[in-house]
């Protein structure tokens, strides 16, 4: 009230950004067009998206611990793996419904992350990135151990049912599949989006860019690291619950390490520290290995490592660099 | 609304256009020019050694397709890539199914690639056809009508051996050295159809896992429990040390070896050659290196064929004969479809394999299937290590009937 008149506070809204009518105009034109596919695709193309979706919320939190905190993962595989098992083992064991497990599933992720988030407090870097990824390596060989083998179903792995959708609800299993992961990812981004604009979201970047100055400011660069951690895998985890039922199974090699890199390159392709740029890195990890295999069956993939390099010289700073520069150029022809 | 030219145009274009886009079919995946046929493989990633045999399946339709093709129609055979991840092969099993509506699966590789769609497929009735794997679960035709392997799984493998210990040493004591895994267990589940009630009081078990450094420790226990004989179904990294510690402690049962872990590259010469001389295992396959089958009319049908479509295939690589066998028995099958290439009388035809030799198999081996046994191949042939190569000996020995 009147302690705000006295302090300098930057403007609420910057004379760049957009009217209300504005910005209420792109959120219903980003809803039609997450909508539309309900209608204009058929099951196949529905699931493929759906898969996307799913991919861009695990890219999302990995974004918020490597792209705006600067701690390297290459591990969140495992996280995902852990949520999906979470949900996979409460709904086939316990019959569990789905909405239930992703509280269960984003605790159980959380503290994990949260675990692993005190020996990234001492390593830095790529000493970081190694311990991230032998838990990568380890999660599928740890799933598949003969002591927890009567709740995983070891190599066999789970079965599950995709949910139904509800009665008063006209949609097929797989549009209904499409709305949830839809729900749960539009929540999380959200989430993500209003926590990165925050005091926590530039207390975040302040640790990534300067950690002794942001530690001078009076930041607790422990307690951040280590949230960070859990927040990111949280998020990841939920995308792994998402996929156990939109696949209907979950295995140790589903969560091979190869998917804990395909996280990295979708986050790097996307755009590091962007949220708008994980959802085109969902996009990209899904679909440009269909793409590449549709050019040359004989070595898909050396076409797809052609297709990252390219996009790497060509946006540098990943889509959303790219959106942000097309902005700016508008911004700059209509003054 | 102002109705230009151009958009007349197009409305006409696409308004001619649509009845070409939906023509009339019989079936699913069949026309009266083509069928199709979807499959998915590990092109990319750790298992894409296996992708050969898809190269070798799409050269045995291209050479169906010059001679005419099945009934008049030309077989289009897609398969894409699933990196051996299972919720990618899902995705392009959806994608063949959905979007190319293919007719049926065919030889899909990968036991947990294969789980993911196992109950998509058997939900949607789409035949699933001779699995590129050896696990026992494709042959369970009351829960999954729609899904049927090829090869002889590992517990057909154990039933045979079981069979023959049996007819040599009908009171043996049998030891059994098994990975912690479904490929061990399997070898388990073999001898335990063949015993029936007396696996208790004649087989000692042993396990181990995978990640363990040695297993010297379970040869040891094995042979002080008194065993005469002994069944290993483990990898081939802890095969060629069972032969070794077995020959080093002088134990000398009569030692049976999983056919996957018998090259002699990788496990007899680490092993010691000679340390494994006397070693059972049993296969189903002509095996290209023996000069027994230089002259074999079988075996030079399969060399013309690679000579003429895959000039540039690897002689030595056995994925190209598995794959000429699994590709022979698709193509009988096709043939007694007759006309009719509905996903009934195709899963029908399938299933009613009468027994048939097959060019890269061995003699006596056969192909077939029954309604109610989706084992396609029951039949392997023992051999024994004389120090130098393996000696194939004795009839070929059918696995127990469950």
């Amino acid at each position: 009230m009147s302690a705000t008149d006295r302090i300098a506070l930057p403007l609420r809204r910057p004379a760049t950004a957009l009217a209300a009518w504005q910005r209420s105009a792109l959120v219903l034109a980003g809803l039609a067009a997450a909508l539309a596919p309900l209608w204009l695709l058929e099951s196949f193309h529905l699931f493929q998206l759906t898969m996307a979706v799913i991919m861009a919320l695990a890219v999302l939190g990995l974004n918020i611990v490597t792209g705006y905190n600067g701690q390297i993962s290459l591990g969140h595989g495992a996280f995902f793996a852990v949520g999906a098992y979470a949900t996979a083992i409460l709904m086939s064991h316990l019959d569990w419904s789905f909405w239930a497990t992703l509280p269960v599933s984003a605790v159980v992720c959380g503290l994990i992350g949260y675990g692993v988030g005190f020996p990234a407090l001492r390593l830095g870097g790529l000493y970081l990135a190694l311990t991230t990824f032998s838990l990568a390596v380890a999660v599928p060989q740890i799933l598949k151990h003969k002591s927890i083998e009567g709740w995983t179903g070891g190599v066999q792995g789970l079965f599950l049912v995709k949910p139904d959708p509800p009665a008063f609800l006209p949609l097929t299993p797989d549009q209904w599949m499409y709305c949830m992961a839809l729900i749960v990812s539009s929540v999380c981004f959200l989430l993500a989006w209003n926590l990165i604009r925050g005091r926590i979201g530039r207390a975040l970047m302040a640790t990534r860019d300067h950690p002794i100055a942001a530690e001078a400011m009076g930041m607790d660069i422990a307690a951040l690291k280590t949230q960070a951690f859990a927040v990111s895998a949280m998020i990841t985890g939920l995308a792994g619950s998402l996929s156990a039922v939109a696949v209907e199974y979950v295995a140790p090699d589903s969560f091979s390490f190869a998917l804990s890199i395909n996280l990295f390159v979708g986050m790097v392709v996307g755009g590091v520290a962007s949220i708008l740029g994980s959802l085109f890195g969902g996009l990209f990890v899904l679909f440009v290995p269909n793409i590449a295999e549709a050019i040359s069956k004989a070595a898909p993939g050396v076409i797809y490592g052609v297709i990252l390099i390219a996009f790497l010289f060509l946006l540098p700073d990943g889509f959303a660099g790219l959106l942000r520069r097309l902005a700016a150029r508008l911004r700059r022809a209509s003054p | 609304m102002r109705l230009n030219r151009r958009a007349l145009l197009l409305g006409t274009a696409g308004s001619l256009a649509l009845p070409q886009l939906a023509p009339a079919q019989e079936a699913p995946g069949v026309t009266a020019t083509e069928i199709r046929i979807g499959s998915t493989n590990a092109l990319s990633g750790p298992a894409s050694a296996y992708s050969v045999i898809t190269k070798g399946l799409a050269a045995m339709f291209r050479r169906v397709n010059d001679q005419g093709g099945i009934a008049g129609r030309q077989i289009n055979f897609i398969a894409y890539d699933d990196g051996y991840q299972p919720p990618r092969t899902l995705e392009q099993t959806r994608r063949l199914v959905e979007q190319d509506r293919v007719a049926f699966l065919f030889n899909q590789l990968g036991t947990p690639t294969n789980s993911a769609i196992h109950r998509y497929v058997n939900q949607r009735k789409i035949p699933h056809l001779f699995l590129a794997t050896g696990a026992d679960k494709w042959a369970n035709p009351r829960e999954y009508p729609w899904t049927i392997g090829w090869q002889p799984s590992y517990r057909t493998e154990a039933q045979i051996y079981a069979k023959y210990l049996l007819e040599q040493k009908p009171n043996t004591k049998l030891g059994l050295l098994y990975q912690n895994d479904d490929f061990g267990k399997d070898y388990v589940n073999g001898v335990r159809d063949v015993l029936g009630p007396r696996f208790d009081a004649m087989v000692k078990l042993a396990s181990h896992e995978a990640t363990d450094p040695t297993i010297d420790s379970q040869i040891v226990s094995l042979q002080a429990a008194g065993c005469d004989a002994l069944i290993c179904g483990i990898i081939p990294r802890f095969a060629a040390q069972a032969i070794r510690r077995v020959f080093d402690i002088g134990w000398k049962p009569m030692m049976f070896m999983t056919n996957v872990s018998v090259s002699v590259g990788t496990v007899m010469q680490p092993a010691g050659l000679e340390k494994g001389v006397g070693l059972l295992t049993s296969d189903y396959r002509k095996d290209q290196s023996d000069p027994a089958w230089a002259d074999d009319p079988g075996m030079k049908e399969w060399r013309d064929f690679m000579r003429r479509y895959v000039p540039d295939g690897e002689l030595g690589d056995n994925n190209y004969t598995y794959a000429y066998g699994v590709g022979s028995t698709m193509l009988q099958v096709l043939k007694q479809c007759g006309n009719d290439f509905s996903r009934e009388n195709v899963m029908r035809q399938a299933t009613n394999i009468a027994p048939m030799d097959i060019a890269t198999l061995l003699p006596g081996v056969k192909v077939q299937s029954q309604p109610r046994n989706y084992n396609v191949i029951r039949q392997m042939q023992l051999q024994r290590w004389n120090g130098r190569a393996w000696e194939r000996f004795g009839g070929v020995i059918e696995g127990a009937n469950v």
